[in-house]
């Protein structure tokens, strides 16, 4: 594809969601172009985002359910020894960071792990192949190609790290106020590092500290994946032949950043959580 | 890059998927995990009552054994006292027996002697009553030497 375009067209247009949204002009349609895109404004979703997101989702609670309903206590079968060595993983970091008894951290730690890793691992499919097949598709349906879009990972749509990431926020306050009650919450926000008499300054410290939790779990995991993405399409761009001279060893490097990158979501989530039960 | 509303998408995939997993996908893997952890303890546990078990049965088989011998010994010695005791006792009824028939063969004896004696001493009497009609020529009145003849046949 990318003797047919220009580097540039090549990089935006594997940059570009599948957005369906309400368009000023066009009313509610699929954006043809980033532009259209981006006039949707906020009244828009990612289709592709969605689609692969939710579909790795299912797969993982496809996979661990099935063997949640055939678990064993005698000898495991492989699938079964697989999902527990994640499952005891999972446990061990849980047990070893949060001490306080909540039926919901370890799930939602597995389940930002796996989901986390699945979709990352997206990034390790070729970046042609599925943009290019879906092309194809939508050219059987009679859609202009150059105004299909696919973007695999979701996790370089900052929509996707985000909406976690404000997730685990909501659990955060959720603990904290229920734990330490609303007053002691906001005493926490106010009178902490530095006594009462520098109260506008405590609030103002603890708030950008509070804030900056979300904010940089989703920009962590949404920087990591776009920067690697962004090095797959450069490398799409050499001559075919010099192509995996770089692509393998970035894509092996990669394994090492994907699952880096779930588990350190997954960490931070339970140590926020943590952090949100703890009483000072 | 734009934020829009795939963040609500997001957020409501991510709270159906946790949830998800908290009700049908942990409970089932975490409390297999904690039976067979528990299972493992527990065949543990057997296996060192076992050996305890094993241990206690070797030491009663073997006190058993020594009893027994014990026992076996004292059976035997037992057997060889009684054992010595019948063949003295044998021993004595047999001299018993013995000194019986020698002495029944001795009174037979002597009473055969006697006899003897007494036949040998009639028929010298008679002897000596022919002898002396021969050597006489005349006829004695047997009656009247009676007492002679018996007096010499008392004496032979």
């Amino acid at each position: 594809m990318a003797s047919e375009m220009t580097s540039s067209a090549y990089i935006s247009h594997h940059l570009t969601n599948w957005t369906f949204g309400a368009h000023p002009e066009n009313g509610l349609s699929f954006a043809a172009t980033a532009q259209e895109a981006a006039e949707m404004g906020f009244w828009a979703i990612h289709v592709d985002t969605m689609l692969w997101s939710v579909a790795l989702g299912f797969f993982f609670i496809w996979i661990f359910r099935k063997v949640a309903k055939t678990a064993t206590s005698g000898v495991p079968g492989s699938t079964q020894n697989f999902v527990e060595t994640i499952v005891e993983f999972v446990e061990d970091n849980v047990s070893s960071v949060f001490h306080y008894k909540n039926a919901l951290i370890a799930p939602l730690a597995l389940t930002i792990f796996v989901w986390i890793f699945l979709m990352n691992t997206m990034d390790l499919i070729p970046v042609d192949w599925i943009p290019f097949l879906t092309q194809k598709i939508g050219e059987a349906f009679g859609a202009d190609p150059h105004h299909v879009y696919m973007k695999v990972v979701p996790t370089t749509d900052i929509n996707a790290t985000l909406g976690m990431a404000f997730a685990v926020f909501g659990l955060i306050l959720f603990y904290s106020i229920k734990m330490k009650g609303l007053g002691g919450f906001l005493g926490e926000l106010a009178f902490q590092p530095l006594g009462k008499w520098m109260l506008p300054f405590n609030l103002f410290l603890e708030i950008v500290g509070l804030l900056a939790k979300p904010v940089s779990l989703a920009l962590r995991l949404f920087g990591n994946m776009y920067a690697g993405e962004m090095i797959f399409i450069l490398i799409a761009l050499l001559p075919f032949w010099a192509q995996w001279l770089l692509s393998v060893p970035w894509a092996i490097f990669h394994i090492l950043v994907i699952t880096l990158q779930a588990f350190i979501f997954m960490v931070l989530t339970i140590v926020y959580l943590a952090m949100a039960h703890e009483d000072h | 890059m734009n934020i829009n509303l795939t963040i609500i998408g997001q957020i409501i995939a991510f709270t159906f998927f946790v949830v998800f997993c908290m009700k049908y996908v942990w409970p089932p893997i975490t409390g297999a995990l904690a039976e067979r952890k528990k299972k493992i303890a527990e065949g543990l546990d057997a296996a060192d009552r076992a050996q305890r078990d094993l241990e206690l049965a070797q030491e009663k088989a073997m006190s058993d054994m020594r009893k027994s011998k014990e026992e076996a010994a004292a059976i035997i010695e037992q057997a060889n006292k009684r054992a010595n005791q019948i063949v003295d006792e044998a021993k004595e009824k047999a001299r018993e027996e013995a000194d019986r028939l020698v002495t029944a063969a001795q009174a037979e004896i002597d009473q055969e002697a006697n006899r003897a004696k007494e036949t040998l001493r009639a028929q010298v009497a008679a002897l000596a009553v022919a002898g002396a009609e021969k050597i006489l020529e005349a006829s004695v009145d047997e009656s009247a030497h009676a007492q002679l003849v018996e007096k010499l046949a008392a004496e032979l």
